[in-house]
């Protein structure tokens, strides 16, 4: 069923953001079993089923209208949350184009991309938005081109250029980070930006993840699944503006955390960019309350037994741990307690 | 995770010099990838005995994907891939490629670049070159040939401004210094090498007698398989024998066997095919293993075993 773009719903102020029935449905649920554990779950980003959030390398839904005022509205209070290093122009204007080529091809109802040489004309219906420029040449845009077509994304984008055995955080769009801030990671290596995630060193896992990433090959993208909970429906959860939200953790009780506390996860996506050689990581995130999500009975039982058995290390890095005993005690009731959640 | 092939035409096949020729291959069924300067790809060539893969480095214009270019020297001591290509291979022809992959690409905070090839070592510095000029970025070649013999390009990288393009002809005495070359460099500078292990080996001896930290030295080693004595290698987990020929590097053995493993540059370099095993006396001739690993791990893309055991793989 094609998609229908809602009216402008908020991520702040009074979180009037909810999903649609469909919306709940195609949700990248992300938990495989019935306790989590890290591992490195990078898998080839092959087209997944239709009407799924597999489906397309980008993909757009239902909230794309309220996405793009979010980062608009971000963007007006911090225009640093876009940044691009000088070496990183063209890895900039790759992902424009591969941003333009793929919305163009996957939505022809939204977007259009006419490409004559250098001059390119591009139109974006579901904005309203006509854009004739010369590709390569900034100012025939009106913003710099990483920000031009995140500004019309849905998803946080990371460029990481790479070289000296490793990848560095030199550009990104990201209005919408799970406790981190690109400001703070600007310039970081892989390494250096995983640092204060515990317990995965010891595993050894960023040094296969990162071998693996540094070997993603043009037109051979990967992805993952990465999760944590988040306090209102709130995409602007930057270390930043941690003062604004932090707060709201000890504001869970028992009556309302079926509407106040969401599941939040994001579809990592990593592509090659062809000219640069640069990598892509974008983060697309999916917020998900509990209310939404007990709709559908085996998620319900299995997010039980995934938070209840966390070990206490993560509930940390997380910032789950105030909240919660409270939330396992409510999810208890649709857990069936029989051998596995999804019988 | 092995990309799926690519069909292309070999559209246009050029003689460069007497054992040098340049093939550009535009594609079929599809728009060709895009790529970044100093990738390569890997070619696949039925050979009436098997089917080869070599690894070659784009020199065309990152901006133009209507054809990728590729130039082959004839190796003399080649188990036929050059040679295939430079005697049988017709304009026309249809071939397979793998999409690029690129293991060699320019440091992008480099300040300046200098670039130093041997012979046909000058292919990704073509792409590296029109990707410099085209964003003005400070570098420096320095190419080194035997004119009459491996002299491709050399006219059509003049003119060049003072100082950015210097050749060296050996048939008329003309020497690189490697040490002139790295001398007085600024510390933002970073070095590329792209041909024969002896200069590859000079230009690394000459950096760090200068004090170069190896951070900021890059080269591509990759060639194909240097042939070797015939062996037998024994499966464990699957309980299979195969024998290895003097010319067959020990990954074409297998593929040939239908056991395909992950692979980008076939010439012990990317670390990909990194495969253990059990027993047996190996001849590692890969860039990627440090010692610690070689009792346990070998390449197959270029490492072989010996003739008068056999190797023991964990497979």
């Amino acid at each position: 069923m094609p998609t229908t773009l809602k009216p402008i719903e908020s991520y702040r102020n009074d979180f009037s953001f909810r999903n649609s029935p469909e919306a709940i449905k195609r949700f990248p649920f992300p938990f495989p079993e019935d306790q989590y554990m890290y591992s490195v779950n990078i898998e080839p980003a092959t087209p997944g089923a239709p009407g799924s959030v597999y489906e397309h390398w980008f993909d757009i839904d239902e909230h794309y209208r309220s996405e793009v005022a979010e980062r608009a509205q971000v963007l007006s209070r911090d225009p640093d949350r876009c940044l691009v290093m000088p070496h990183m122009q063209q890895a900039a204007w790759d992902t424009l184009e591969m941003l333009m080529t793929h919305l163009s091809q996957d939505y022809p109802q939204w977007f259009s991309l006419q490409r004559d040489g250098d001059q390119w004309l591009w139109i974006n219906r579901a904005l309203d938005l006509q854009q004739a420029f010369t590709f390569g040449d900034a100012s025939s845009l009106p913003y710099e081109p990483l920000e031009y077509i995140t500004r019309q994304i849905q998803g946080d984008f990371a460029l990481l250029d790479q070289r000296e055995n490793n990848l560095w955080m030199d550009a990104g769009m990201v209005t919408g980070p799970a406790d981190w801030s690109l400001k703070f990671d600007a310039g970081m290596s892989f390494t250096e930006w995983h640092a204060p995630v515990p317990m995965a060193h010891q595993m050894g896992v960023f040094d296969r993840a990162l071998k693996y990433l540094m070997n993603i090959q043009v037109d051979h993208p990967v992805r993952r699944l990465n999760w944590t909970m988040t306090i209102n429906p709130r995409l602007d959860t930057s270390s930043e503006t941690f003062h604004e939200w932090g707060h709201e953790r000890s504001s869970v009780t028992a009556e309302n955390l079926a509407k106040l506390v969401h599941l939040r996860v994001e579809l990592q996506f990593l592509a090659r960019l062809p000219r640069s050689n640069a990598l892509m990581f974008s983060i697309r995130t999916y917020l998900i309350s509990l209310e939404e999500l007990v709709t559908q009975p085996q998620w319900a039982c299995r997010l039980h037994r995934v938070l209840r058995d966390l070990p206490d290390e993560l509930a940390d890095y997380k910032g789950l741990s105030q909240y919660r005993p409270l939330v396992v005690e409510w999810l208890r009731q649709f857990d069936p307690e029989m051998a596995a959640c999804s019988a | 995770m092995s990309p799926s092939p690519i069909q292309v035409t070999v559209s246009r096949i050029e003689s460069l010099t007497p054992v040098i020729k340049e093939f550009t291959l535009t594609a079929q069924d599809r728009a060709l990838p895009g790529f970044s300067p100093g990738s390569h790809i890997q070619l696949q060539l039925p050979t009436p005995s098997r089917t080869l893969k070599n690894a070659y480095s784009l020199l065309s214009d990152p901006a133009d994907l209507s054809c990728y270019r590729i130039a082959v020297r004839l190796q003399e001591s080649s188990r036929g891939g050059s040679r295939y290509l430079h005697e049988r291979v017709r304009e026309g022809d249809h071939l397979q490629i793998t999409p690029p992959a690129n293991l060699f690409a320019p440091s992008s905070r480099a300040q300046h670049h200098i670039l130093i090839a041997g012979g046909i070592g000058i292919t990704p510095f073509m792409a590296y070159r029109t990707e410099m000029l085209r964003q003005g970025i400070s570098h420096e070649l320095h190419y080194a040939y035997t004119g009459g013999l491996t002299h491709a390009y050399v006219e059509a990288l003049q003119p060049a401004p003072n100082g950015q393009v210097t050749t060296y002809d050996s048939r008329r005495g003309e020497r690189m210094s490697i040490e002139q070359i790295l001398s007085g460099q600024p510390l933002g500078a970073q070095v590329y090498i792209c041909g024969p292990e002896r200069l590859l080996q000079a230009v690394q001896q000459t950096a760090a007698d200068l004090g170069w930290p190896e951070a900021r030295l890059h080269w591509e080693a990759f060639a194909a398989p240097e042939p070797g004595q015939p062996f037998q290698v024994h499966l464990a987990r699957q309980d299979k024998t195969l024998a290895v020929g003097a010319d067959e590097s020990l990954l074409e053995a297998l593929e040939a066997s239908e056991i395909d493993l992950p692979n980008l540059c076939r010439g012990g370099v990317c670390g990909q095919c990194v495969t253990p095993y059990l027993s047996g006396q190996v001849e590692h001739r890969d860039n990627y293993l440090p010692p610690s690993d070689q009792s346990r791990a070998l390449m197959p893309c270029v490492s072989r075993g010996a003739c008068n055991s056999t190797l023991v793989l964990d497979l």
